[in-house]
């Protein structure tokens, strides 16, 4: 079996997940031009409260799910009307520092509730990796891969066909002309980050299942960082295919650069990978080009 | 009774003792920051050197983020790479602490200006994104590069030195910091309202109308970027100096986010806004400690119940004084003081 081509088949499942949670700041960014770095955070507790349905009150994996997507649904809304929707026009740093307040709370209130050891999921996806004869899949890369490309599937149906999903790209596109289409752009904005925060929980309860969950598995989020900017900040498409593109060049310095340099390397070049994006295109693959230059 | 400023030229508008008054308060504040440390215990001068190190890296975040409106969300690299080329020339070449505290400062400007290049292609949320992403890679560059730094056990540095006077209890250092934060403040205060200030607040405010107006944004960015994180530089020195230990665990993103918390909290482009952000942002956690400590005294649980408390309470601050006061406690000093200038004739 080959190493290289092994490697990058993890890569294309790890980008799948890492796909997932890019949808989580896209949606949100797309209609509200708000980069919610607080994703990681909404992740966790995500994670949290699946596992928490699923152990304390016994129920089956899918009416867990539907549980935590309903919270999500609940805490954007509630995240937009309480704080977003005071900071509508203040300056772009404004609007970046709450978010990593809000992320500082959530992270601070997921510890106070659940004590910060380190945990398992329960086995939800039947264990056996899937074998392509050429490369093996872990399970739980397998099943993050099959709902990121579900989820990102859904999202684009939404965005194309529903009577929402229209009013959230037009809004996007130009707000006051919304508003005069009789969109209620504030519904809109709720919208967005209830939204956003269901792609960000599915993006948890996964990550959950591959890797365990522990209040600090949030920090995957800013990894993503790196995906969202390589795909385009406003591009639903783009983020999964900027992940795929992340995880594959990710676990490939894993394989040549970390021997190099003693380890580490792996977890620290998505972060390269964006100084260079944004050097050479900022605005990503399939980003608007409205960056402005200066 | 001082009843209001009458300020008839420019000159005097932009003078930084306004009144009589201003002046004897200015004074007896320093001989209280004088007379401090012979009464105060070794906890306290603990957190008022904490305190002086924030308030000269917060100064400098301010210059960048309040004045000329760049974010930066790596500034605790900044400190660290000034905090490691100290520790390096000190204890690997050989250096006096009093060469290696400028040198620090010289080599974490040129890391700002590496740092703020993208800053003439990509600006806000990018920008933002840019930083973020230094900070994460300094950090690797902290852990990994092993023959120079230590990797994660660190540095120990052995403590700054007058021949043979070692500088090396809370008493001694908080001279060393007073001082320093005392140049760093007089250094910006005046920098504002120079030329070169006037500059920054105006590519703040519009950086294209600040070009046709004949500002070299080129020049003026790069220059915010490289005194900031100067200021960060020399405080993550003088850090080092004082706990006589680096690691990368000491400049983590927690600690650029705390520095950016500081900016915000105290106030976006007031030098005095910086001093209130770092010595209230340094205090309550602090004062957090001192109520776990005594509360644990009676239920024992309450302990691992307040780090995470902590967290919150940061968090917290963060969102509610951008919610509720954007301009920070700077706008609450000016408006108390307001009320009090013409009380009880206010209007």
């Amino acid at each position: 079996m080959d190493i290289l081509l092994q490697v990058i088949v993890t890569g294309l499942a790890t980008g799948g997940v890492y796909g997932l949670i890019a949808l989580g700041f896209v949606l949100i960014y797309k209609a509200t031009s708000i980069l919610n770095l607080a994703t990681g955070a909404f992740m966790t507790l995500g994670a949290f409260v699946c596992l928490t349905i699923i152990t304390d009150a016994g129920a089956p994996f899918w009416a867990a799910f539907a549980g935590t997507l309903a919270f999500a649904f609940v805490l954007g809304l509630i995240i937009e009307r309480l704080v977003l929707r005071q900071l509508i026009g203040e300056p772009i740093i404004s609007v970046i520092m709450v978010t990593i307040g809000l992320a500082f709370m959530l992270q601070g209130i997921t510890h106070i509730i659940w004590s910060p050891e380190y945990r398992s999921f329960p086995e939800i996806f039947p264990p056996e990796p899937l074998d392509l004869s050429f490369a093996i899949v872990p399970s739980g890369l397998l099943w993050g891969f099959v709902f990121a490309i579900i989820g990102t599937i859904i999202f684009i149906l939404i965005f194309k066909y529903t009577r929402t999903g229209v009013a959230m790209r037009a809004t996007a596109n130009d707000q006051q002309a919304a508003l005069s289409m009789g969109i209620s752009v504030r519904w809109i904005f709720a919208l967005s980050w209830s939204f956003g925060a269901i792609a960000a929980v599915i993006g948890g309860i996964v990550i959950g299942n591959i890797s365990g969950i522990s209040i600090y598995m949030g920090d995957i989020g800013l990894k993503v960082l790196a995906v969202i900017i390589l795909g385009g900040l406003d591009s639903i498409g783009g983020a999964i295919i900027g992940g795929f593109i992340i995880g594959i060049l990710e676990n490939l310095t894993g394989l040549y650069i970390d021997p190099l340099v003693g380890g580490g390397a792996k977890a620290v070049a998505p972060f390269f990978i964006l100084v260079i994006i944004l050097m050479i295109r900022p605005y990503g693959l399939f980003g608007k080009k409205i960056i402005e230059r200066v | 009774m001082r009843c209001g400023d009458f300020r008839e030229t420019y000159i005097k508008d932009e003078e930084i003792f306004q009144s009589l008054f201003v002046k004897w308060c200015l004074g007896l504040f320093l001989l209280f920051l004088l007379i401090f440390p012979f009464v105060a215990n070794a906890y306290l001068l603990y957190v008022a050197n904490m305190i002086g190190f924030a308030v000269i890296a917060a100064i400098g975040l301010n210059i960048l983020t309040g004045f000329t409106g760049q974010i930066s969300l790596g500034h605790a690299a900044f400190a660290g790479v000034g905090g490691y080329t100290s520790a390096i020339l000190v204890t690997k070449l050989g250096f006096s602490f009093w060469v290696a505290l400028p040198c620090a400062g010289v080599m974490a400007a040129i890391a700002g200006l590496i740092i703020g290049i993208p800053s003439l292609r990509v600006k806000g949320l990018y920008l933002c994104i840019a930083t973020l992403a230094a900070q994460f890679i300094f950090e690797f560059i902290f852990v990994h590069w092993e023959s120079l730094t230590q990797g994660v056990r660190g540095l120990n540095v052995p403590p700054p030195r007058i021949g043979n006077f070692l500088i090396n209890t809370e008493k001694r250092f908080y001279f060393l910091t007073l001082f320093v934060v005392l140049l760093a403040v007089v250094y910006a205060r005046n920098l504002v309202r120079s030329r070169v200030g006037r500059a920054f607040v105006a590519i703040r405010d519009r950086d294209l109308a600040a070009e046709i107006i004949g500002i070299n944004l080129f020049r003026y960015k790069l220059t915010a970027f490289a005194i900031s994180s100067f200021y960060a530089g020399i405080a993550g020195a003088l850090w080092v100096g004082f706990i006589r230990i680096v690691t990368p665990e000491h400049f983590p993103f927690h600690l650029s986010v705390q520095y950016l918390a500081m900016v915000i909290v105290g106030g976006m482009g007031s030098v005095m806004g910086s001093i209130f952000g770092a010595v209230f942002m340094t205090l309550i956690p602090e004062l957090l400690n001192v109520l776990s400590s005594s509360l644990t005294s009676v239920f024992s649980g309450a302990a691992h119940f307040f780090i995470p408390f902590k967290e919150v309470v940061f968090g917290g601050l963060i969102v509610l004084f951008l919610i509720f006061e954007p301009r920070g406690l700077a706008e609450i000093w000016r408006r108390i003081k307001a009320f009090f200038l013409l009380w009880p004739f206010s209007y």
